[in-house]
């Protein structure tokens, strides 16, 4: 059953791109749309030579520098943004005054576009790689955050009772029982946060930069290279399903102990 | 003998939602001897956890204040070990681990903490079981958990809250007779919280009953003279369980069926 899927998946993807092909190449079939028989290509881009663009790439060795620091980005914000979502919200999950405080604050700022901030980060942090950390910071933080958040509200009050009976101190309830209970919560969150921490490193390189597959892909549009535009976003989907991939394998190591976390998840696919 | 726990007049009101308040037990008075295993009974929200929570210091009563081994009790009950109703184990910790909690709580080191908390898995029948999470174990081991998890840390006063009623029948029998093995070993005080009559006099020494709430008190004490050790099943074939058992059934029945109505015209209200 499986396995009829997968071929029907691969056939749909490759009827897909066989109409690609047809309607956009200039010699295969008389231009319907436009009089000039290269519009098509113009604004489609031509599979054949997408493809041959990312082999090229790989072959000459030449994506790896720019591939290699968008990964960078993606880890740095991701990291960054969930031990900063996991403190704040510990804190103000704990906190009932620091919470009424920054309620109203905490709500503006998320619900603010926060890719505007881009061209700021890049007049504070500069052109390379931490101006792009910083908006998949600000992306990663509040997914994170509101998470942890809501979580240590709704620890459960008698495993709180038991670790108290059993001797523990308010400091130790921290550390023992709130802090591994939220860093679950960062992982129920993992899969959103780590492609939030992707869009926001894309959308840095994009809006400028001197690296990154975001980079390339906006070099290209400059000089309406639609192929090679094409080509950057194709990458970029695969370099999306690689880290997706890895995240699931991470959150099946790391949260053993919860029931049946993995099997949800891959049922979720 | 000394008295280990003593209840001085102790009420225990709740404000509700209505801006009233409801008084759950009202002037509570009880002593529990050193060595001397107590069951309190009383039909269903009648206010023996509230009771057992006070013991433990986790609630501050409105009134009343409680004696432990002569010192009037402030905040938790350092003395006492609980076992709760409901699942209180860490559910990211694994049995071993969880046992161990209350040492590493007390600032143990692991190297002396593990053999420890394995030997005491051993002696509740879990041997082989300690890398096993909470959610891969039955509810009757997760149960044996909370035991060792408890005694590991040798409590002069046992406290515990309705521990088997979760449990099958066949379990909670084998458990009934594994805790008065235990503490038949080293014979601490203990109250134990039941709905169940049966239960509460196979394994004590002394049995409270407690009447319907609100304002629920106690209203009948009887004293358990049946020979040790026991074997619970065996045990309630024997014509003086069944007097005792028909005696204190008699007395409790009438507030049974009080709490049935009450139980019944809060539903309906
Ligand atoms: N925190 C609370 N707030 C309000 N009412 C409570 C609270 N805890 C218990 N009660 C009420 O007190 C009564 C006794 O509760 P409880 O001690 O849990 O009963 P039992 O353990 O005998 O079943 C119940 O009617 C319950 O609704
Ligand atoms: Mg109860």
């Amino acid at each position: 059953m499986r396995r009829r899927l997968w071929f029907w998946q691969a056939m749909l993807l490759a009827s897909v791109f066989s109409f690609w092909h047809v309607a956009t190449h200039p010699e295969l079939i008389p231009p319907v749309v436009w009089d000039n028989p290269h519009r098509a290509a113009f604004f489609f881009g031509e599979p054949v030579k997408i493809v041959k663009v990312i082999i090229d790439w790989f072959a000459s060795g030449e994506i790896y520098p720019h591939l290699w620091v968008t990964l960078q980005e993606t880890a740095l914000a991701f990291v960054i943004g969930a031990v900063l979502g996991l403190a704040v919200g510990l804190w103000l999950g704990l906190s009932h005054f620091a919470s009424a405080l920054a309620d109203p604050y905490i709500k503006a700022m998320n619900a603010m576009p926060r890719v505007v901030l881009a061209p700021i980060f890049m007049v504070w942090f500069g052109l390379g790689i931490w101006s792009k950390v910083a908006l998949g910071v600000t992306l990663v933080f509040f997914i994170v955050f509101f998470n942890v958040y809501q979580g240590v509200k709704e620890v459960s009050p008698v495993v709180l009772n038991n670790a108290t009976m059993l001797g523990a101190t308010r400091r130790q309830l921290l550390r023992y029982v709130y802090l591994p209970s939220a860093t679950s919560w960062v992982f129920s969150s993992l899969h959103t946060s780590v492609g939030m921490a992707f869009v926001g490193a894309v959308v840095g390189e994009y809006l400028g930069s001197a690296r990154g597959v975001g980079y390339l892909i906006h070099m290209a549009e400059g000089s309406f290279d639609i192929n090679t535009v094409f080509a950057g976003i194709l990458l970029l989907t695969l370099f999306a399903l690689v880290l997706d991939q890895a995240v699931s394998m991470a959150e099946r190591r790391l949260l053993v102990w919860r029931p049946s976390q993995a099997g949800d998840a891959d049922r979720a696919l | 003998m000394s008295i280990a726990v003593e209840l001085e007049g102790v009420t225990c009101a709740f404000s509700t939602k209505g801006g009233g308040a409801y008084t759950a037990v009202k002037d509570v008075s009880l002593a529990v001897a050193e060595g001397e295993f107590v069951s309190v009974v009383g039909p269903t929200g009648c206010g023996k956890s509230t009771l057992l929570n006070v013991v433990a210091g986790l609630l501050k009563p409105t009134e009343g204040r409680v004696r432990v081994l002569g010192d009037v009790l402030s905040g938790v009950n350092a003395r006492a070990g609980y076992m709760f109703q409901s699942e209180a184990l860490m559910p990211w910790r694994s049995a071993l681990d969880n046992v161990v909690a209350g040492l590493d709580f007390r600032g143990e080191d692991r190297a002396s903490s593990y053999p420890k908390a394995e030997a005491w898995l051993e002696r509740v029948g879990l041997a082989g079981f300690g890398n096993r999470y909470p959610h891969q174990l039955s509810g009757g081991m997760r149960k044996r958990v909370s035991l060792a998890q408890m005694l590991i840390l040798d409590p002069q006063i046992l406290l515990m809250d309705e521990p088997f009623s979760a449990l099958d029948v066949q379990t909670r029998v084998l458990m009934e007779n594994e805790l008065l093995e235990l503490w038949s070993a080293n014979r601490k005080s203990v109250i134990f919280i039941t709905h169940d009559l049966e239960e509460a006099i196979s394994l004590s020494d002394r049995v409270v009953v407690l009447s319907a709430g609100p304002a629920s008190r106690p209203i009948g004490e009887y004293l358990i003279d049946l020979p040790r050790p026991r074997d619970v099943s065996e045990i309630r074939l024997t014509p003086r369980f069944i007097a005792l058992h028909d005696k204190i059934w008699h007395a409790m029945k009438d507030e049974v069926l009080k709490g049935y109505a009450q139980t019944r015209n809060r539903v309906s209200a």
